[in-house]
C-alpha cells in the first residue's frame, strides 16, 4: 500500500519558517504611512508555514514520486529524452552566466554575448542557415516566430493575400495551433501510405495564397521525406517558403542540413537535440534560424560583433518586434553552448548515427511482435501499431501502462493521428545495448501477455503509487488549486 | 568513436547491424538523396574535454560583471533577490529536472503535485480563482492576456498603459498582429496611467485595459479607479503584477481583475541574463476554459487514493490543433518549481517581510536621494522601485559607477525621450543600508 504524499499546504503549522532574512538595517518604515489603506493586504496568503528539513522532505518524497531520464529508460518519440549531461548544470550555475541582468550595461556582459554569438555560429553551421535568433523560449514560440517572420516578408513584398500555412497530417499539434496564433488558416496535406507527403495532394492546395508549408525531416512517423527538393520546388514556385520544425533534428546530424534541403526557416529545440533539460516540461529554447532574405525580419534586439566586442543591435526596422522580454532562455542556451563544445563535429556525427542505430535496431527486434505500418529504415524514432493486440481486447493505452510496471517511461502513444493505436518510439543515442534489450525483452512479454492473459495488461499499472486515474471527473468537476 | 555519453561499443553496433540486416550505418542514410546529402563533418570547435571545456567556461563566464561580486540597483522588471539555499537543492533532484511533461500521471505524481501546490499559491497571492502551471514569462504571458481577451470579448482594441514595462508592451505589439489587433497606447501622467486618457479612449470596442502593478517606475498603479473604467463596457481588466509585492499589496483579484500574470522570477530565480524566468497566468473562473497552458488537477485513482492529472487538455494545441487557445507547448515547470519552493520557505509570514522589507528599504533610499538634493520624479506610492533626475546622462553616471563596483539603476531615456538622465533604482531586501548610503554619495554631484 502507498502512501499519499500530504500537500505542503497541509503539513504547515502556524510558527514554523523556512527562511533567513537579515535584520532590517533602515529606519521601520510604517507600511500605513506610505501605501494608501485600500492597497494594503488585508488578508495574508496562505502560503506554508514549515521549517527547511521538512521542505526537503516533502520535495525528496515528491521526487521518488516522478520519472526522469536519470531515473531510467524514456523513449518518447519525438521529445528525444536523452542523458542531460551534469557539466550543463553547473556552467549554468557560474556566478557570471546566472546572476547578470539583461539591462547591463555592454561592456560589463562580454563573456555572455560572445557565448551567444558563438552559439548563433554554431547554430548556423549546423542547420545550413545564414543567421539564427536566440529568443524564443520554446518550440512552439520558435514556430509563431518563423511564421511571423514569413508573413512580414511577403508583406514587405506587398503580398497581403498569403493567409495559408499547409502542414501535413502527421505534423505536431503545435504546427497547426502555432499558424493560428499568427493569424495564418492551416491547410492540411495528406500522408502517402508510405508515409510520407502526398506529393499530388501538395500540388492540389498549394497556391497563390500559401505563405508557407510546415515539415519535420524525418516526419513524426521517423521517416526521411526523400522527395524533398521537389516539395520544395512546387512551394517555392507558388511564392511560398518552407518551414523546418526542428524538433527531430536529432536524426540527421551531419547527414543532412535544413538549409540544403531548401527550407526558409528553422526552429531548434534546444532542450530535445542540444540536452538541455526538459525540467518536467521546460523551461526549453527554440532558436530560429533564417535564410538570407528573411535576416531584416529577425526579432530585435540581434547579438552582433563589432570592433570595440559584441553588442545588441535595436537598429532593425523591418524587424517583427520583440518576441519575448531580454534575449532568450539564456540559461539553456548556456547548457546547450555547452553540449556542442563537448561533442565537437564528430561527437555530433557520432550522435545522429548512435541514434538512428539504436532505432533501426528496437524496430527490427520488436517488428515479428507488433505491426509495423512502415517497413522501411527509419531515423530517430519509429513507429508501431497495437492493432494486433487490440483484437485481443488490449489497447495501446493498456500497454503504456503496462510498462510503467517494468520501470519503463512508454513511448508517446495515439500519435501520429494517421496510426492506428500508434506508439512512436525514440530511443537516443545515450543508451546502451543492454537497456534497449532489456526494454525489447518487455514489449515481448507484454505482447505475450496480451495473447495469454490479457487482464494483467488491461489492469496495469499495478506497481505504481496511483493506479489509473479518473481524468474525466477531473476535467468535469475541475479541482485546480488546494482548499482548507 | 568513444564519448562519456555514448555507451555502444564496436561489438555491439556488429550485433546490431546484424540484427537490421545491413552492412553498415551508413546504410540506413540511403534514404537521404545525394543531393542533399551532407558530405564529412560540420565546421565548428572541436570538442574539448570536461576539465578543460569548465576551466574556458569559467574564464568565459568570469568576463562578466555579476551581482554577487558587484553591487545592482538595477531591476526593471528583473530583481536580486534572497534565493534560498535549498531552492537549488530541491530542482537540482533530477527525477524533476529530467522529466518530460507529466503526461503518465500514474510515474508523475511528483511533478503534478508539485504543480498543483504552485497553482495554489500564485491564487493566493494574486487573489484569483484558477492559475496554469506557467508560461514563458511575464512578457509572454501578458501578450497571452491581450489575445485571450480578445478571443473572450470578440473585440479588437487593446487599451495598454505607457507605464507598463517596455519590453513587455513591445511583445504585446508583436503578439497583436497575428489576429490583427489595434493596440492603443495610454499615457501615463506623474508615474500612473492617465485616467482621463484612458477613459477617453475606452468604448464598446475594447477587449481589455492592460496595467502593471507595480508598474514600471515601481509606482502603485490606482485599481480602484482603473477597474470601473475596464469593465465600462464589458472589457477585461488585465493587470500585470511582480507576485512579491503581493505579499503586502491588496491583490488584483479584489480589485476585480479578470485576468493576472507576471514573473515569478523573485521568488527563487536567478537573474540568469534574462530568461529563464517564470511567467504565471492567473484568471476567473469564468476563463478557466479558455485559459491558455497546462493545467493540473486533483482527482482520484481507481481505489479512490489522491492523485493528479493533466486537465482540461480540450483548450491545448496537442489535442484542439489549429482551434487551441494558445500554442504554448513546453513551459518553464522546472522554475515553476524552484518559485513554489522559495514560495514555501519565505511562506505566509516571510513573503510578507521580505515585501515589507523591499518598502522600507526603498523608501529609505527614495529619502536619502531628496535629502541630498535630488528631483524624485514621481511623488505616488510605491513598491521598491522610485526614478531619480540627474545632471547628466544615465549611461555615463552608471560608468563611474561601475568603477566602484556598483550596476547602476535603469536608463530610463531608452525609453521614455521625456525622462532623458531619468535613473530607475531598485532596492531590494539584499541592499544594505551601507550600499545604499554609498550610492547616494558616489551620485552625489549628479543631482539636475
Amino acid at each position: 500500500m502507498h502512501k499519499d504524499q500530504p500537500l505542503i499546504f497541509e503539513l504547515s503549522k502556524p510558527g514554523r519558517i523556512g527562511y533567513s532574512l537579515p535584520a532590517l538595517d533602515v529606519p521601520a518604515v510604517d507600511v500605513a504611512q506610505v501605501v494608501p489603506t485600500d492597497y494594503i493586504r488585508q488578508e495574508a496568503p496562505e502560503l506554508p508555514e514549515v521549517s527547511e528539513l521538512d521542505i526537503m522532505r516533502h520535495y525528496t518524497a515528491l521526487s521518488k514520486r516522478n520519472h526522469g531520464v536519470d531515473s531510467g529508460f524514456y523513449p518518447l518519440g519525438s521529445c528525444t529524452m536523452k542523458y542531460n549531461p551534469k557539466i550543463n548544470e553547473n556552467v549554468a550555475r557560474f556566478a557570471g552566466f546566472a546572476h547578470i541582468h539583461p539591462l547591463q550595461p555592454g561592456e560589463t556582459v562580454q563573456g555572455a554575448l560572445e557565448l551567444m554569438y558563438d552559439l548563433q555560429e554554431h547554430l548556423k553551421e549546423i542547420t545550413g542557415m545564414d543567421a539564427v535568433t536566440l529568443q524564443p523560449a520554446a518550440g512552439a514560440h520558435g514556430e509563431w516566430t518563423g511564421l511571423m517572420m514569413i508573413r512580414a516578408y511577403h508583406e514587405a513584398n506587398g503580398d497581403y493575400n498569403r493567409t495559408k500555412v499547409i502542414v501535413p497530417d502527421t505534423a505536431h499539434g503545435t504546427n497547426p495551433a502555432s499558424a493560428t496564433v499568427a493569424g495564418f488558416e492551416t491547410v492540411t496535406v495528406k500522408s502517402t501510405e508510405e508515409g510520407l507527403v502526398d506529393l499530388d495532394d501538395l500540388r492540389r492546395v498549394v497556391g497563390s495564397d500559401t505563405a508557407a508549408l510546415m515539415l519535420t525531416n524525418p516526419n513524426t512517423l521517423g521517416l526521411f521525406e526523400e522527395n524533398i527538393l521537389e516539395m520544395a520546388e512546387i512551394v517555392h514556385a507558388a511564392g511560398g517558403k518552407l518551414y523546418y520544425d526542428g524538433a527531430n533534428l536529432n536524426a540527421v546530424l551531419s547527414k543532412a542540413r535544413p538549409g540544403d534541403m531548401g527550407f526558409d526557416v528553422v526552429h531548434l529545440n534546444l532542450h530535445k537535440t542540444f540536452t538541455g533539460p526538459h525540467g518536467g516540461g521546460g523551461p526549453g529554447s527554440g532558436p530560429v534560424g533564417v535564410k538570407a532574405d528573411l535576416i531584416p525580419f529577425l526579432p530585435k534586439p540581434t547579438v552582433e560583433k563589432g570592433e570595440d566586442g559584441y553588442y545588441f543591435d535595436y537598429d532593425r526596422p523591418k524587424a517583427i518586434g520583440r518576441v519575448k522580454p531580454f534575449y532568450g532562455n539564456f540559461g539553456i542556451n548556456v547548457r546547450a553552448y555547452t553540449y556542442i563544445r563537448s561533442m565537437g563535429p564528430d561527437g555530433l556525427k557520432a550522435v545522429t548515427e548512435y541514434a538512428v542505430l539504436n532505432a533501426n535496431y528496437m524496430m527490427r527486434r520488436l517488428a515479428e511482435y507488433y505491426d509495423l505500418p512502415y517497413n522501411r529504415h527509419c531515423k530517430h524514432e519509429f513507429v508501431l501499431s497495437g492493432k494486433r493486440q487490440k483484437k485481443l481486447g488490449v489497447r495501446t493505452l493498456d500497454i503504456a501502462k503496462r510498462l510503467l510496471d517494468f520501470g519503463y517511461h512508454p513511448p508517446t502513444i495515439y500519435f501520429p493521428l494517421i496510426v492506428e493505436e500508434c506508439m512512436m518510439i525514440e530511443p537516443t543515442e545515450t543508451e546502451s545495448k543492454e537497456t534497449l534489450d532489456a526494454f525489447i525483452d518487455a514489449m515481448i512479454q507484454i505482447a505475450k501477455e496480451a495473447e495469454e492473459t490479457p487482464e494483467i495488461v488491461q489492469e496495469a499499472p499495478h506497481t505504481t503509487v496511483v493506479k489509473r486515474l479518473d481524468e474525466t471527473t477531473a476535467a468535469r468537476k475541475p479541482i485546480l488549486r488546494y482548499q482548507k | 568513436m568513444l564519448h562519456r555519453y555514448l555507451p555502444m561499443t564496436e561489438e555491439d553496433k556488429q550485433q546490431m547491424l546484424e540484427t537490421i540486416g545491413v552492412q553498415s550505418i551508413d546504410e540506413l542514410f540511403s534514404d537521404i538523396p545525394e543531393s542533399v546529402r551532407f558530405q564529412g563533418e560540420y565546421n565548428i570547435k572541436p570538442a574539448k574535454s570536461e576539465p578543460e571545456l569548465m576551466k574556458e567556461l569559467m574564464a568565459l563566464a568570469a568576463k562578466n560583471a555579476d551581482m554577487k561580486t558587484y553591487t545592482s540597483f538595477l531591476g526593471a522588471g528583473v530583481y536580486d533577490h534572497y534565493i534560498p539555499t535549498i531552492v537549488d537543492h530541491v530542482i537540482s533532484r533530477s527525477e524533476f529536472y529530467t522529466a518530460y511533461t507529466p503526461y503518465q500521471p500514474e510515474i508523475s505524481q511528483g511533478e503534478l503535485q508539485a504543480i498543483f501546490e504552485f497553482q495554489t499559491m500564485i491564487c493566493e497571492l494574486t487573489g484569483m480563482d484558477v492559475a496554469n502551471s506557467s508560461m514563458y514569462d511575464g512578457g509572454t504571458a501578458l501578450a497571452e492576456a491581450a489575445l485571450l481577451s480578445a478571443a473572450h470579448t470578440k473585440k479588437k482594441k487593446i487599451l495598454l498603459s505607457n507605464a507598463v514595462h517596455p519590453e513587455y508592451r513591445d511583445v504585446v505589439k508583436t503578439y497583436a498582429k497575428g489576429p490583427g489587433l489595434e493596440v492603443v497606447d495610454i499615457p501615463y501622467k506623474n508615474g500612473v496611467t492617465d485616467l482621463d486618457a484612458l477613459q477617453a479612449e475606452m468604448n464598446e470596442d475594447v477587449a481589455c485595459v492592460i496595467v502593471q502593478y507595480p508598474n514600471f517606475f515601481g509606482q502603485i498603479e490606482p485599481l480602484k479607479e482603473i477597474e470601473p473604467i475596464a469593465h465600462a463596457h464589458k472589457g477585461m481588466f488585465v493587470v500585470a503584477s511582480n507576485p512579491l509585492a503581493l505579499g503586502v499589496l491588496t491583490p488584483p483579484g479584489q480589485f476585480g481583475a479578470d485576468i493576472v500574470v507576471g514573473d515569478a522570477q523573485p521568488f527563487g530565480i536567478p537573474a540568469q541574463f534574462g530568461g529563464p524566468h517564470c511567467g504565471y497566468f492567473a484568471v476567473k473562473s469564468a476563463l478557466m476554459r479558455k485559459i491558455p497552458g497546462r493545467l493540473v488537477g486533483q482527482t482520484t485513482d481507481e481505489e479512490g487514493r489522491r492523485g493528479f492529472v493533466l486537465t482540461l487538455q480540450a483548450r491545448e494545441q496537442h489535442i484542439r490543433r489549429d482551434k487551441a487557445t494558445s500554442n504554448i507547448c513546453s513551459n518553464q515547470a522546472l522554475n515553476a518549481l524552484a518559485a513554489s519552493v522559495a514560495m514555501t520557505a519565505l511562506g505566509k509570514k516571510g513573503v510578507k517581510e521580505m515585501a515589507t522589507m523591499n518598502i522600507q528599504k526603498a523608501h529609505y533610499a527614495k529619502e536619502a536621494f531628496v535629502n541630498h538634493g535630488f528631483d524624485v520624479v514621481f511623488t505616488g506610492p510605491f513598491f521598491n522601485e522610485f526614478v531619480v533626475r540627474l545632471n547628466k546622462p544615465v549611461a555615463e553616471v552608471n560608468k563611474k559607477l561601475l568603477e566602484k563596483g556598483i550596476i547602476g539603476g535603469y536608463d530610463l531615456g531608452r525609453d521614455y525621450p521625456e525622462l532623458q538622465n531619468c535613473m530607475l533604482i531598485a532596492v531590494t531586501e539584499l541592499r544594505t543600508k551601507e550600499e545604499i548610503d554609498t550610492l547616494v554619495k558616489e551620485l552625489g554631484d549628479c543631482h539636475a
